[in-house]
């Protein structure tokens, strides 16, 4: 079922004589509200009125995390403080986070979306949504939450853990839909085989799940193993958090792009030059309506590729492919946003560490494993067993304190780890994603 | 009364073993004597050879990582009690072993036991008062 028929299945040409008026409206009022934004356009040599179609969004700046970071925690702000009725935030790169605000009205756009994301995936009034998304300074829970009652559903705000009362819950309420990481929906899958509990036995349906790259045949997986249709949902806390795209249960294939609230455009990473329909680059979005918080053209990092051709839901807004890789470094550990440089630094502070090394991450079960090798210098060596394990124990300790990840230290030979000419490959991914 | 000792830190893959041995024996170094510490993940080999700075400097320059300890080369004698006996000096002295390992040639009508300790010269002292022969590097180098 489609949420809003009126926009969700707008003609093209409408929907973008729409995106164009919220758009010169977006950048009028972020001139005259935002000191850094404005500084920025004029640098750029842009003002509102230079917007009068929407290919001139190109001549608009970028926005990046950096800006964000420069701008810690409210200086992008675009309303007085006490308009602000809500406020989030997403783990930065370098120790602080990501802040975002929301006024009253955001909070309904954002619930509207959500509504919209729960019916895109088969869900509707008299469903009972497990709400397993974390609660909190986190986007998930309450997008999800305020989503599901707006759209008539009854919500169990589980959020995260505990697994087994988790499934005592589905089990007694009855739950209908689940909405979590696909990860955590694989945890549910091994647990309940745990407690013998058969899927079968279960009301659940459907599944919505996000906030971390997955793929196909983990979909086939959590489809089989949860006896539910599982639907891949999008978002990010910097455009909005979750509601941003969805796919629909018909196609199951790309994620409509909520485009009366959102500007996606695909851009060459490397030159910033947008790239047309069809071709895969760097996501980059730009927020409509938001009021506390818009951003103009943010680059996610994340690549992707936008499809334009209709689908047969009926909604005319483009698909976004599912999300094959980002244009950094960054790793997902568990739902935790790792950079090898972090890894790094803790290498570094101890001494003797050569900075050689490399992280190895692969998924047992539902589950990231992470081992980072290091090389083994004539510093730290030691005739004693114990005196290496000591080492290792002792970098693992300071990386789970520092990354709150668990990870293995694995110590091998010198020179063992690929020296390349260019760029070393610290990472190596070996998850099926 | 010490005896130098080189270890090198050798990962849990086939080969590696035998790529320290062809190495050394590439360079006419004897093994007189040696131990294989394992873990799950790495290995640390422990030998005593016949010349200790050539071994070390061509297992280097083979990509090896090497270290050089001190351990005490000790004559035991082949009876029941006579590991035990120098064990329980030890112990009176509150003196940790670290570890120990073998030689295979005999110094006359004794064993030779390759002792890594925590405090090298309280031990030496107290073997000393005990009556313990503790062999010269020259002594264990030439065995």
């Amino acid at each position: 079922m489609i949420w809003n028929e009126e926009f969700e299945t707008l003609p093209r040409e409408a929907l973008e004589a729409l995106q164009l008026k919220r758009l010169k409206n977006l950048v009028e009022r972020v001139y005259a509200a935002v000191p850094y934004y404005r500084k920025k356009m004029e640098e750029a040599g842009v003002r509102p009125g230079d917007i009068r179609e929407l290919k001139d969004l190109r001549r608009l700046p970028f926005t990046t995390k950096e800006d964000l970071r420069l701008n810690y925690p409210f200086g992008l702000f675009a309303v007085p403080f006490e308009k602000v009725v809500r406020i989030h935030a997403s783990s930065g790169t370098t120790g602080k986070p990501t802040v975002v605000g929301y006024t009253k009205s955001d909070i309904d756009s954002w619930a509207e979306l959500m509504a919209r994301t729960l019916s895109c995936g088969g869900a509707h009034k008299g469903d009972i949504v497990h709400n397993a998304y974390g609660y909190g300074l986190f986007t998930g829970g309450l997008g999800a939450h305020y989503g599901a009652e707006r759209l008539g559903a009854a919500v169990i705000p589980i959020s995260g853990g505990n697994s087994k009362r988790q499934i005592m819950i589905m089990q007694d309420f009855g739950s209908t839909v689940l909405m979590c990481t696909p990860s955590y929906a694989l945890n549910l899958a091994d647990v309940m085989k745990d407690m013998n509990v058969d899927p079968k036995t279960l009301k659940l349906r459907v599944g919505l799940f996000g906030a971390e790259p997955w793929s196909e045949k983990m979909r086939e997986e959590i489809e089989k193993r949860l006896n539910i249709s599982a639907i891949d949902i999008f978002g990010l806390s910097e455009v909005m958090g979750p509601g941003v795209a969805s796919e629909c249960i018909e196609e199951k294939h790309g994620l409509h792009v909520f485009e009366d609230f959102f500007i996606p455009e695909i851009i060459n990473p490397e030159t910033g030059e947008p790239l047309p329909p069809g071709e895969r680059g760097e996501l980059v979005f730009t927020t409509l309506t938001k009021e506390a918080f818009p951003v103009i053209r943010y680059r996610t990092k994340d690549l992707s590729r936008l499809i334009p051709e209709p689908c047969r839901c009926g909604r005319t807004f483009y698909r976004m492919e599912r999300i094959t890789g980002r244009t950094d470094d960054m790793l997902i550990i568990r739902g935790v946003n790792v950079f090898p440089s972090q890894i790094e630094h803790v290498l570094m502070s101890i001494e003797g560490v050569e900075p050689h090394y490399q992280i190895i991450v692969d998924r047992e079960g539902a589950l990231d494993i992470v081992e980072v090798q290091v090389e083994v210098s004539e510093e730290i060596f030691s005739d004693e067993v114990k005196v290496l394990e000591t080492l290792a124990r002792r970098i693992e300790r300071e990386i789970k304190d520092l990354l709150g990840i668990s990870c293995k230290i694995k110590l091998v030979e010198p020179k063992t780890i690929q020296r390349s000419e260019g760029k070393a490959k610290r990472v190596i991914d070996n998850r099926k994603l | 009364m010490k005896v130098e000792q080189i270890s090198i830190f050798l990962e849990n893959k086939s080969g590696r073993l035998a790529e320290v041995a062809a190495v050394l024996a590439g360079a006419g170094i004897n093994i007189r004597a040696l131990s294989l510490a394992d873990t799950t993940d790495f290995g640390i080999l422990r030998l005593i050879v016949n010349d200790t700075g050539k071994a070390k400097q061509i297992l280097k320059d083979n990509g090896f990582t090497v270290g050089r300890t001190e351990v005490i080369a000790v004559e035991v004698p082949d009876r029941p009690g006579g590991l035990a006996h120098i064990l329980g000096v030890m112990k009176d002295q509150g003196i940790n072993v670290e570890y120990m390992y073998a030689f295979v040639q005999r110094s006359g009508g004794n064993a030779v036991i390759i002792f890594r300790f925590d405090e090298i010269e309280k031990a030496i002292a107290a073997l000393q008062k005990a009556g313990v022969v503790i062999l010269k590097g020259e002594e264990v180098y030439a065995l």
